[in-house]
């Protein structure tokens, strides 16, 4: 088998992380799938991170969206159809020192992995999830997805979908995640803030991204699209500058105002939803009860520990 | 009347009596479940274990929480104690519902000690020596009428330590240490209770007077203390000396006081174990904490194992070390949650889609859980693979008696490998056995490997190749042959050559070693065979099996529709013997030790035998 020479010596610890160094494998997505951009700016905001390489994780379920590890050079794996967020809980619980990011599509993360979305958010994980819909699953060639839209034709739905989609916003933000945001893969500056923004949260973040599958769904989401005639309406952050302006503007830590505007008419607006920096991750919860478990045992060794056990069971 | 509390009387001695000896007996506690009755059999056992007597208990729980019939047999006594005893020497009613349904239990010639506040035994009924003991207000008599009956288990407690010549000073300091943590009343009532039943005067309970012969406990043999604990805490306590420190799992009967004996012991440890969403994420998280170089531990039972098969599949693909404990019930579905059964070994073996292979094992007794689970997680980490332990319901909630590990001998520190990886690291290399860089170790070709599911090549990239399918699939097979290589002999018992050998694997090693004694007594050439390692298999074995005329495979499950075992179709399979057989049964019990010898005695046709069998033969044996 051809193992790959290596050509290029890697980075030095330390140096600035750069996109070839971030390349991995050349990615199989179809010519114009909108994946691609979701990789690009996924390189964009690691290299402002600039993270160490080693420390970086990439992992995903199962899906088109979700071979994005391979395309990554960083540690990272391809699980199982649904069940990546509690892998990479574990991951992000296991080491406090890695940098946790998991890919997947709106099947994965609605459908078969809707249960553990839910969970997963509300224990608050400190990881980033990105959610790549594209209303359709693309993998197994077009059957009717959680987010496809009453009427769409499908293989499974040939004379369009009739089942009530989920709101996915609504949904997000109900499950009790800590950071909560929607973008789109046509606005490679706002994906790139937006993921900026969710990677630097402490805690569950999640961001949807609209991501058109060119070969099954195509045109899914030109209402979003301004040169395809739609309108890109993006959120205005509240500034706090006490400005009649800054009035109308969104203020993420308002569960309130993020369901209105998950309720808002299709096609919505984009940005940060929701934001909560208060709430307490389960990795800093199991943190304090190792320490406050240690400090009752005097920080006894764990053989110490197990023979104290040991004699008391006799 | 005698009072345990003066210390010239500690040990019970009883003026101008003397005590008829005895090795061993059998006692049946039958009351409901909020009697305490497990209580009782808690307290004999550490007894046992602090008087250098062996000791194991059968319990079982009803499936209603509070409420409804409990049991629980105990049987002490000196030297090894293999199995629960198949009938009770002593049988303690503690109403109506619990003579009628146990009576049958109790050999002839027993004895019968029932409440006569609750029970009337029909009268003439001479096959044994009754006692009636008013356990009701003989308590509420003694501790005053406030707690109406609460504490009967503790006078019977003392009602045993006079009838048995138990040691008194350790059985009530046990008592007061169990509740010493509670308010001063309830030790005072607890003590008021046991003197009570201790110095129960009437009838013919002063005819009662046995002493167990001089022992030779497993203390004097290797010289460390014992300790009394079920099978779940063993192996509890053997993960946490295997240095595993991290887990997941999801709560069902009657796996969940392992996770929460984890759950409470691991922060002490630096460790953590989550309580996830179902078994799915549990399994996923688990192997998620394994892949940042931390082995983990999930597990379950029979329903629950079967939803963690599809990320099982994916450990063996992308080959993670990974310990998976199935604490074994009657099945399929939710089946007879609190009894037990044998018949999740196919699962384990062959569960899930593709060729998966991975390791089996499943510990011989309660002692075994702790070491069994230190062997789990050094093959997880040499072979980086799942390891699934298949324990049972009776091993996990069974006490038995044995000596303390030795900790500092055997206690493995958890390692995490952060080191930089050679340029030349492939995470699957065809010619060595995988074992994986963290993230955040650094690489030295600055590829970083992908972990995954999809089949690959070396490097972890995804391959379509016919060619490397197959030799990935032999790769991914090897690493157990090669595991299957350095196992050692499986233990044999008995004769080397003859006309039966026993096959047994789990929880039935007591009960065949105790079969094999009384087969070898009435004059016949036999062997005992205990499987630790189920898959791979040690090598060999063939060549034990041609020396005997049948090998008899004792196992806790159904004959199917073939006529064998599930452990006995995987022997007939590999070795193509026709000699090997079962003995199988699925009435949610351990085997009876006469149960074996009658199943070996109608594979080797001898009426001989049969006749030692007797009346204690049991219709339910299936026997092929
Ligand atoms: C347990 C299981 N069930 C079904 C599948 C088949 N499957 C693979 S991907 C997928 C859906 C993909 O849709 P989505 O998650 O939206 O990802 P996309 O391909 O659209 O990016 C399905 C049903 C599988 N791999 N595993
Ligand atoms: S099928 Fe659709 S989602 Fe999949 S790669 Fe092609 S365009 Fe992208
Ligand atoms: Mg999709």
């Amino acid at each position: 088998m051809s193992a790959p020479a290596v050509a290029t010596p890697p980075p030095a610890p330390g140096a600035p992380l750069t996109k070839k160094a971030l390349t991995a494998d050349h990615p199989t997505w179809c010519p114009g799938c909108g994946d691609f951009a979701v990789l690009a700016a996924f390189y964009k905001v690691l290299e402002k991170l600039n993270y160490p390489q080693e420390k970086i994780v990439t992992f995903a379920g199962i899906g088109c969206s979700s071979r994005f590890p391979y395309f990554v050079n960083t540690h990272g794996g391809h699980f199982i159809h649904g069940r990546a967020l509690p892998f990479a809980a574990g991951i992000s619980l296991g080491r406090d020192d890695l940098h946790v990011f998991v890919f997947g599509g709106d099947g994965d993360g609605f459908s078969i992995g809707g249960n553990h979305l839910v969970h997963t958010a509300r224990k608050n994980f400190k990881l980033t999830y990105v959610i790549m819909d594209n209303s359709v699953y693309g993998l197994t060639k077009k059957q009717t997805s959680p987010t496809s839209p009453v009427g769409f034709k499908s293989k499974t739905d040939p004379w369009g979908a009739i089942d009530q989609p989920i709101n996915p916003m609504r949904t997000l933000v109900n499950s009790g995640a800590t950071f909560v945001a929607r973008s789109h893969a046509t606005q490679v500056n706002h994906m790139i803030d937006t993921m900026l923004q969710a990677a630097k949260h402490d805690g569950f973040s999640v961001v949807e991204i609209l991501s058109e599958c060119v070969e099954f769904y195509e045109g899914a989401f030109d209402s979003s699209v301004p040169r395809k005639g739609g309108t890109f309406k993006t959120i205005d952050l509240k500034k706090g500058d006490g400005s009649p302006e800054d009035a109308q503007r969104h203020d993420p830590s308002s569960l309130e105002a993020a369901f209105k505007l998950a309720n808002e008419a299709w096609p919505g607006s984009f940005g940060v939803f929701y934001q909560n920096k208060n709430a307490v991750t389960k990795n800093q919860l199991e943190a304090n009860l190792i320490a406050k478990t240690r400090e009752k045992t005097k920080n006894a060794p764990d053989l110490a520990l197990l023979q104290a056990t040991f004699a008391r069971l006799r | 009347m005698v009072s345990p509390n003066s210390p010239e009387q500690s040990g019970g001695a009883r003026p101008g009596q003397q005590p008829r000896s005895l090795s061993d007996v059998v006692i049946r506690l039958a009351g409901n479940s909020q009697d305490g009755i497990q209580s009782i059999g808690g307290f004999l056992a550490r007894l046992a274990g602090r008087s250098d007597q062996d000791v194991m208990t059968y319990m079982t729980i009803p499936s209603t929480i509070s409420g409804g019939p409990s049991i629980f047999q105990v049987r002490m006594g000196n030297g090894d104690i293999l199995s629960a005893g198949d009938r009770a020497d002593m049988l303690v009613a503690f109403y109506q519902h619990s003579y009628d349904a146990h009576i049958g239990s109790l050999r002839p010639g027993g004895i019968l000690i029932y409440d006569s506040d609750h029970v009337a035994p029909p009268a003439g009924d001479n096959r044994f020596t009754s006692v009636a003991v008013p356990i009701t207000t003989g308590t509420v008599e003694a501790v005053g009428g406030t707690s109406k009956d609460k504490g009967k288990n503790i006078f019977v407690l003392g009602l045993l330590a006079r009838i048995f010549d138990l040691d008194v000073a350790k059985l009530t300091g046990l008592v007061k240490e169990r509740f010493g943590g509670k308010n001063e009343d309830i030790v005072r009532n607890a003590m008021l209770a046991f003197d009570a039943g201790y110095a129960w005067p009437q009838n013919n309970i002063r005819d009662l007077f046995y002493r167990f012969d001089a022992v030779h406990a497993a203390a004097e043999t290797t010289g460390r203390p014992q300790i009394t604990i079920d099978g779940n805490t063993a192996m509890a306590y053997g993960l946490l000396a295997a240095g595993v420190r991290h887990g997941a799992g999801y709560p069902i009967t009657p796996w969940s006081s392992i996770m929460e004996i984890l759950r409470t012991e691991l922060p002490k440890y630096g460790g953590v174990f989550v309580q996830c969403e179902d078994e799915i994420a549990s399994i996923s998280t688990a192997i998620g904490f394994s892949y940042t170089g931390q082995l983990a531990i999930t597990g379950s039972s029979g329903p629950g194992l079967s939803l963690k098969m599809e990320a099982l599949g994916w450990a063996t693909m992308a080959e993670m070390p990974l310990i998976v404990i199935n604490v074994q019930r009657g099945g399929p579905s939710t089946g007879m949650p609190t009894n037990v059964e044998q018949s999740d070994l196919m699962q384990a073996i062959y569960g899930s889609h593709g060729d998966t292979p991975r390791v089996v094992l499943a510990p011989k007794n309660v002692e075994d859980c702790f070491y069994i689970a230190l062997e789990a997680a050094r093959i997880a980490r040499t072979y980086s693979t799942p390891v699934i332990i298949l324990t049972d319901q009776g091993l996990s909630s069974r006490i038995e008696v044995f000596a303390e590990p030795d900790l500092a001998k055997v206690m493995v520190a958890p390692k995490l490998d952060l080191s930089e990886r050679p340029a030349t690291f492939k995470p699957y290399p065809l010619d060595a056995i995988t074992q994986h860089a963290p993230p955040g170790a650094r690489i030295g070709s600055g590829k970083y490997p992908t972990v995954t599911g999809l089949e690959h090549d070396e490097h972890g990239h995804p391959t379509g190749s016919p060619v490397l399918h197959q030799k990935m699939t032999a790769k991914r097979r090897e690493k157990y042959k090669a595991l299957a290589a350095t196992l050692p002999a499986p233990e044999l018992f008995g004769d080397e050559s003859g006309e039966a050998l026993i096959v047994t694997w789990g929880g039935c090693y007591g009960p065949a070693r105790e079969a094999l004694g009384r087969i070898r007594k009435a004059g016949f050439k036999a062997g005992h065979l205990h499987l630790r390692h189920i898959h791979p298999l040690p090598l060999g074995l063939e060549k034990t099996f041609a020396k005997y005329h049948r090998v008899v495979v004792a196992e806790l499950n159904d004959e199917g529709m073939y006529g064998y075992g599930q452990l006995t179709m995987m022997l007939r399979a590999a070795y193509a013997n026709p000699a090997i057989v079962s003995v199988t049964k699925t009435d949610g019990l351990t085997f009876k030790v006469s149960e074996i010898v009658a199943g070996v005695a109608r594979h080797i046709e001898s009426q001989a035998l049969s006749a030692t069998v007797g009346a204690a033969s049991q219709s339910t044996l299936a026997t092929r």
